[in-house]
């Protein structure tokens, strides 16, 4: 009997955990040379994967990347500012985040807004975002699965420095946090719908919905550490209710 | 042994689970759009003459040479066409030097031979008709329904105004399909530059000082492979109500509108009680503005009470500002099976120069996505006090249970 716990214990470790997988088998991505100007041309880039940009001051870049739940996406830009001897004064830069609604989203760390003085041949600027919530209510701004939109641009400049050429550099980094935190899906991920619109005249009329056949398994939460707890927790219940059991025999001197 | 099955067995039930995971996020079929159509509009106007370029070449010489490089590695699938203006009439009469402009390469799949040619010949001569070539590029373009790019090249200002260059830019964009004008000085003075600022900003485009031949190049270059990558989608034009009575009721997808300064603009939507509504917004900044400005997207029903809004403010230097908001049929079904849902697009921006018509270009989002349920309480937990919980509960229940079999042993003297 005194092995028991021993081995339970061993199970519960000896359990699959998606955080011991190996992230550096995946293949580099290749580099990205190219950033969109709005919201609709936002170049698409994913964790990892370097992008160098040559542009000019006054440009406003936009990048795109997806995120899912449980992940903090974090950003670092680099900006290559042009030779010192053509600027006149001091640049504002900023780099923001907004979501699959285009709406704003707070950079939780990294240096968001700095200001490049004549001075300086280099800029670096960084976001990083809450923690991706796999649900929120509809009145929230909180950081939901699906799209995110990077802008990069000078908020204040010197007009005489505008149009300069830069060269940007930027890395985006995704960590994992633990979902298990999180309670509700969201049906669909906040990613734009992009096709071109159309004025009706009249509502248009519901396809009835198609009845659901089979078994569902959507009320089998996904994994994250609360199975881990439950699972432990009613393994040690046994194990206390063993002990408890025991506590009740007579002792045999 | 049984206890080594009962953990094998959990460890199978966990793997199970995992496999159950959500698909990641799945990106939106994107719709075919036609290759955006570009034309490059080159000054050849006298001042090019000046030899004041890194190097000590005529900027005409530059253009020459970059026009020729960014010939040279044209993907092949570009439409492309060249204009130029000031480029024959060498004259004094302000009258005939300002109808000058000429299309030297027709819009189409360039014939690297012909558009070198044309080039070559060109030399700096007369005026500088700004607005009016942008208008004739505008037409050279036509109105085929694909994002339309122009890129403007010059060393100075318009001699030819008015009308003013900036205004003729600002009423093109409001007319047809997007038109986006990106602009490049070449060793610009600052009149120069306040006015190609001024017409990039007017179209949503980019400005750029090019001081050597490299520069212009590269610039060049970056334009023209921006222009090759279309936007997914070619937004509808459509055009909000004073009220929600009057209306369009729109369908998911992306629209166009313009929007005067403190101009309120309303739509309609069919929302489902299964559905949600996303509907995001973006106002660009197209001209001159005080420094602090704000955008405010509301749902409403059609009476007037609102249901969310979406809302920000900025201040400063931007090319737009967005808000957006979610909305949920399941929040209420009986509202959303018998009426529509009425969008109002509102903003806060003030100018001391230019807030007349055509209002702000207007961006609008509508996206229908199945509405999300809300979670209930946790099936699982976590934490040491739920582990303290369930042990306090087994042991309370082992000894219990130890009670109840002495019990029995006792009363049947069976055991």
């Amino acid at each position: 009997m005194r092995v028991l716990p021993a081995l339970i214990a061993l199970g519960v470790i000896m359990l699959p955990s998606p955080a011991f997988a190996d992230p550096s088998a995946e293949p580099k991505p290749a580099a990205i040379g190219s950033a969109g100007t709005s919201f609709l041309t936002a170049v698409t880039i994913t964790a990892e994967q370097p992008v160098k940009v040559a542009a000019v001051t006054g440009d406003y870049l936009y990048w795109s990347f997806p995120a899912e739940a449980g992940q903090r996406p974090e950003l670092a830009v680099t900006v290559d500012l042009s030779k010192a001897a053509d600027r006149s004064g001091a640049q504002s830069w900023t780099v923001e985040v907004f979501d699959g609604l285009r709406r704003r989203q707070a950079c939780v760390g990294g240096e968001q807004s700095p200001v490049a003085a004549v001075s300086d041949t280099e800029l670096t600027l960084g976001c990083r975002l809450r923690q991706v919530r796999s649900w929120a209510e509809p009145w929230d701004g909180d950081p939901l699965p699906g799209t995110y939109y990077v802008r990069l641009s000078s908020t204040d400049l010197p007009e005489k420095d505008l149009g300069l050429p830069i060269d940007v550099a930027l890395t985006l980094t995704v960590a994992t946090g633990d979902t298990g935190a999180d309670q509700g899906t969201l049906a669909a991920p906040l990613v734009p719908d992009n096709r071109p619109g159309e004025v009706l005249t009249a509502a248009p009329v519901e396809e009835p919905a198609e009845a659901d056949d089979g078994i569902s398994l959507d009320w089998l939460p996904d994994f994250s550490s609360r199975w881990v707890w439950t699972i432990a927790g009613g393994v040690l219940a046994a194990i206390t209710g063993l002990i408890g059991f025991s506590w009740t025999r007579r002792r045999r001197a | 042994m049984i206890h080594r099955k009962l953990s094998l067995v959990a460890a199978i039930g966990l793997i199970a689970a995992s496999a159950f995971l959500g698909a990641g996020p799945a990106l939106a079929d994107e719709t075919e759009t036609e290759p955006p159509v570009v034309e490059l509009v080159l000054d050849v106007s006298g001042s090019m003459k000046a030899a004041d370029v890194e190097g000590g070449a005529t900027r005409m010489t530059v253009a020459k040479q970059a026009f020729n490089e960014v010939v040279d590695s044209l993907p092949e699938t570009t439409q492309l066409g060249i204009r130029v203006l000031g480029a024959t009439y060498a004259g004094k009469s302000k009258r005939l030097g300002c109808q000058d402009t000429q299309q030297i390469v027709p819009v189409g799949t360039v014939n690297r031979v012909a558009a070198k040619n044309a080039i070559a010949t060109l030399k700096p001569t007369g005026f500088t008709p700004i607005g009016l070539a942008l208008r004739e590029a505008a037409a050279d373009l036509g109105d085929t329904g694909s994002v339309r790019r122009i890129v403007l090249i010059t060393d100075g200002e318009d001699t030819c105004t008015p009308p003013d260059p900036c205004d003729v830019a600002r009423e093109l964009a409001a007319q047809g399909t997007e038109l986006v004008v990106d602009t490049l000085g070449l060793a610009p003075d600052e009149k120069t530059r306040k006015q190609l600022v001024c017409i990039s900003q007017a179209t949503g485009g980019t400005y750029a000082a090019a001081q050597s031949e490299d520069e212009l190049t590269d610039r060049i270059k970056q334009l023209v492979d921006r222009a090759a990558l279309p936007p997914p989608v070619t937004p509808a034009a459509v055009t909000g109500a004073k009220d929600c009575a009057k209306a369009p009721l729109l369908a998911a997808g992306v629209y166009t509108d313009r929007e005067l300064i403190g101009e309120h603009r309303y739509y309609r939507v069919a929302v489902d009680s299964g559905d949600e509504l996303r509907a995001s917004v973006s106002v660009a900044l197209d001209r001159p503005l005080n420094r602090d400005y704000g955008v405010l997207i509301k749902a409403a029903t059609m009476d007037g009470r609102e249901l969310v809004r979406g809302v920000d403010a900025s201040s400063g230097r931007a090319d737009v500002i967005s808000a957006g908001l979610r909305w949920s049929g399941d929040e209420e079904p009986d509202l959303s099976a018998t009426s529509d849902i009425c969008l109002e697009v509102s903003n806060s921006f003030a100018s001391a120069t230019a807030a007349g018509a055509p209002g702000m270009p207007v961006e609008l989002s509508i996206g229908l996505a199945p509405a999300s349920e809300a979670p209930d309480a946790p099936g699982l937990g976590r934490g040491l006090l739920l582990l303290f919980v369930l042990a306090i509960a087994g042991l309370v229940a082992g000894v219990l249970a130890g009670w109840l079999t002495r019990w029995w042993v006792a009363k049947w003297g069976v055991n």
